[in-house]
């Protein structure tokens, strides 16, 4: 119909490419610096604290990032906020991302053996200073490879950004195939990069998870 | 336009999130029945000696584990119709569910499978039972018994994630909400009251399966660990 895949649709998909990675990146920091708060919040020692965490984490796991997507981009349209689609789809990833983070994190938290806060208590630190100085320190060793394993979820979820009309990856191969209407052999290209960005992440995700566990012993 | 709220215009078609809410739930009872048999299979290809079946399976679940599901639905859908095979959007849905599902179950069994100590195995090889009998009553079940909290959370995360097959038009919760904010413009109230419909069905789908393994792993039950 409108030709054949030439140079300048596979430099759009590149470019769309790109804005999967950095929607990626907006949704690590983002989701990142809010999830480690709700991890915070789940393991706080005010009740209310942690029931609100747990009421969010609750709340957003139970709900499918593309209803958030919709909600955040049509839903607020509509009672008069008007949001950019990369507003949207960065907020949406951001709550999705915290909810799911700030899990991971909270048992990293916890996975911290129990001596190690009597501890740093008998050393008379605040629980400020302890949970800076000593808990995090040896969280945050442990929750390296699921982070790593959990950022692929992140790079195959901006996928859905395209519904509200962010031009990422896959929004630019439904853009291309409009015009071409080739949908196999775009969306083969599409699955390949999405493997090639993802791939790498759960190879050193893997690979961590086995050095961490030959460390443990060490550790514990 | 001021900030008024109103949900009685969403409330009022019901019916039309109910049917949504029920494709939902049968999408993922279909795609989890038909993923958790062959995550069994996938697992014990990918432990079962032969090479070359190996790698095959491997290869299928880091495929699927690396590639977002829109874009797996939409090469299924568009791979069968370029094909010759016209299917409806449900069919097309519940199989590139199936497809998705059957990966991560085929991970999480393999896991559990792994987690069996040889010595069982080896003990009930001195009890002369027959391969089949070792797999089924050694290795895969006590085996899918060790995962099913994670194989739990899989199926529900499942059940989410179906609501993009609303983008190839199957008539779920998603395209229902879709259908009805178009009709209301009450895009607002309409996605609330679907997040609230989709907690929900997480909850029991989660009470479901809690039920389900209460059933399937009575020994569980009686040492009361939990599930």
């Amino acid at each position: 119909m409108g030709g054949a895949l030439n140079i300048n649709h596979l430099l759009f998909l590149g470019h769309g490419a790109l804005w999967t990675i950095g929607l990626s990146a907006i949704a690590l920091i983002g989701g990142g610096s809010f999830g480690f708060l709700i991890a915070l919040g789940r393991v706080s020692p005010s009740r209310a604290v942690r029931l609100l965490a747990a009421t969010y984490v609750q709340l957003i796991q139970g709900t499918p990032l593309l209803v958030i997507m919709f909600l955040s981009f049509f839903g607020l349209a509509a009672l008069g906020f008007n949001i950019s689609p990369l507003l949207a789809a960065g907020a949406s990833m951001t709550i999705f991302v915290a909810a799911y983070l700030g899990e991971i994190w909270r048992g990293c938290i916890e996975a911290v053996p129990k001596q190690q806060w009597e501890a740093a208590e008998g050393l008379a630190l605040s629980r400020s200073q302890r949970m800076v100085k000593v808990i995090l320190p040896q969280a945050i060793r442990l929750a390296t490879p699921p982070t790593v394993g959990f950022m692929v979820q992140i790079v195959k979820n901006t996928s859905l950004a395209s519904v509200v009309g962010f031009v990422e990856l896959t929004r630019s191969g439904q853009i291309i195939n409009n015009s071409l209407f080739e949908p196999f052999i775009i969306y083969s290209i599409i699955a390949v990069v999405y493997f090639s960005l993802c791939y790498p992440l759960s190879r050193l995700s893997r690979r961590l998870e086995r050095s961490a566990l030959q460390k443990k012993p060490a550790l514990a | 336009m001021g900030l008024v709220l109103d949900f009685s215009v969403v409330l009022d078609r019901w019916q039309a999130l109910l049917d949504g809410a029920t494709l939902t739930l049968q999408l993922a009872i279909i795609a989890v029945v038909c993923g958790a048999t062959i995550g069994v299979f996938g697992a014990i290809g990918r432990r079962g000696g032969n090479v070359l079946v190996e790698r095959l399976c491997g290869a299928y679940v880091e495929a699927i584990r690396n590639t977002p599901l829109l874009v797996q639905i939409f090469l299924v859908y568009f791979g069968l119709s370029s094909l010759g095979l016209q299917f409806s959007a449900f069919t097309v849905a519940a199989v590139a569910l199936t497809i998705n599902v059957g990966a991560y179950t085929t991970e999480i069994m393999r896991a559990g499978f792994d987690s069996i100590h040889k010595g069982q195995i080896e003990a009930a090889e001195g009890l002369g039972l027959s391969k089949a009998q070792i797999y089924w009553h050694v290795i895969i079940w006590p085996g899918i018994e060790r995962v099913y909290p994670a194989l739990t959370s899989q199926f529900v995360l499942l059940m989410l994630a179906s609501s993009v097959t609303s983008q190839i038009s199957a008539e779920e919760l998603t395209a229902v909400a879709n259908y009805i904010q178009s009709e209301t413009y009450r895009s607002f109230e309409t996605y609330i009251v679907v997040a609230l419909i989709y907690v929900a069905l997480s909850f029991i789908m989660r009470f479901g399966f809690w039920l389900l393994g209460l059933a399937l792993f009575p020994r569980r039950r009686r040492l009361g660990t939990p599930l």
